[in-house]
């Protein structure tokens, strides 16, 4: 029987982690959850990750593998069962691109939004919204991201959600607009009650703390 | 029907050489357009309305956007010719991992050593950590794909087309540095999908001369 460990951490519970857990759950991989302190980090997490030294990571067979978008393609080809990417090589690409775009225009741009000051605040809010008017459109008559069924890009998207709250309520500002973003949103409250999802929820703690450690980071490069 | 394969690219561009020489290596006939970025066409902000850069590769008129992903693309449609990504699935994440690893990191590092005033010393020294990095996972391997010419190595070769202008204008040299790695770039530079797929160094220079004017660089 393969044995599989998925490294997260719910000290630095960046939602995207669950992603890695959502998929492992979707097909039916029985894995091992470890959790990391990323302020004294493991031994085990430097020698799985020596290159980036983040979470999260998933080591199988004793291999592991780095980066999210990665982990989540090495998870689709490795198991058989349920698809995680449609076999199609053009939608294929759509969806690679759709997860990029969410990883680095999304995340990142909603973070921004909640800390910028001044003028800069709102031009960060329109442009963290304007990226979710591209997500919007994407789900837009759809069920799911992936079509009927979920798919890798609703695992991805799907860590969205709970970070927008966050970032909104620390922020004192709205984002996931119900009004501007309909089909976003009803996508969003059906995804975090599937069963399997709202098993794996990141923590408010864990938010913070990874909001906390990112700030911290983004001080010290000046960034 | 014979597939109809357009590449909007700029010359230049470390993103537009890799989708050359995926195309290359799949021995693919297509129509290349040098797009002019400070005035970009029509089909351009049509075909990638999100981030409208290029590479685009347009499929029968479908686009395919980002660099990473069109080469993937080329080597799933056209997967029984020169298979660029090998067929295991630890060793496919291996080889994404890197070949992201070189568009975040190596991108990055490299835009600094022209565009930091102050911090050269550093900008260089970490580049060239980040080439030895990349050294050590080629290891004794005559490519980064193993005996075969794969989707790390396309990824990578561009870079070295931009590391001779970086030598000149960061004034540092990776030869003593990244031995084996010059080796790999030889070697890479002898096949034809790739030397044909690079733009000539002193063109390239001449450019980069041009670009530190525009971004006001002395």
């Amino acid at each position: 029987m393969k044995f599989t460990k998925s490294i997260n951490s719910q000290s630095k519970a960046f939602n995207r982690e669950k992603t890695v857990e959502w998929a492992l759950k979707l097909k039916g991989v029985a894995y091992e959850y470890l959790e990391e302190d990323l302020r004294n980090k493991s031994p085990m997490l430097l020698q799985s990750n020596p290159v980036h030294k983040k979470v999260p990571v998933l080591v199988h067979d004793g291999r592991p593998i780095a980066e999210s978008l990665v982990i989540l393609e090495y998870i689709d080809e490795a198991w058989k069962g349920y698809p995680l990417l449609p076999e199609d090589p053009s939608e294929r690409a759509k969806i690679r691109f759709w997860a990029r775009f969410t990883d680095e225009k999304c995340v990142l741009g909603a973070w921004a939004a909640c800390c910028a000051k001044g003028h800069e605040r709102e031009k960060a809010i329109e442009s963290a919204q304007e990226s979710l008017s591209f997500l919007e459109k994407q789900i837009e008559g759809k069920k799911f991201f992936g079509g009927e069924t979920m798919g890798l890009l609703d695992l991805v998207v799907g860590s969205l959600p709970n970070w927008i709250e966050f970032l909104e309520e620390h922020g004192g500002m709205k984002l996931l607009d119900e009004e501007k973003f309909p089909s976003l949103y009803e996508w969003a409250q059906k995804f975090i009650n599937i069963p399997i999802i709202s098993e794996r929820i990141p923590t408010k703690e864990g938010l913070i703390n990874y909001f906390q450690g990112g700030q911290n980071s983004r001080l010290t490069t000046g960034k | 029907m014979a597939d109809e394969i357009i590449l909007l690219d700029f010359w230049p561009s470390m993103f537009g050489m890799k989708v050359r020489i995926a195309l290359a290596e799949k021995g693919l006939k297509y129509e290349y357009r040098d797009e002019d970025l400070f005035n970009k066409g029509p089909l351009l902000l049509e075909m990638n309305p999100i981030h409208k850069k290029i590479p685009v590769l347009i499929h029968n008129g479908k686009p395919i956007c980002e660099s990473q992903i069109i080469v993937q693309y080329i080597d799933e449609v056209w997967k029984d010719k020169s298979p660029l990504l090998p067929s295991d699935p630890y060793h496919r994440a291996q080889a994404r991992f890197w070949a992201d690893y070189i568009d975040k990191k190596l991108h990055l590092l490299g835009q600094r050593l022209w565009r930091t005033k102050g911090e050269e010393q550093e900008a260089n020294k970490e580049y060239i950590e980040c080439l030895k990095l990349l050294e050590g996972e080629l290891g004794d391997k005559p490519y980064f794909g193993g005996e075969n010419f794969g989707f790390v190595d396309v990824n990578l070769m561009p870079y070295f087309s931009w590391l001779y202008v970086f030598e000149i204008a960061a004034n540092f040299s990776i030869e003593a540095e990244c031995p084996k790695l010059i080796t790999w770039a030889k070697r890479c530079m002898e096949k034809e999908s790739v030397s044909t797929s690079l733009p000539d160094r002193q063109k390239l220079y001449d450019f980069f001369l041009q670009l530190k004017k525009w971004h006001g660089i002395e």
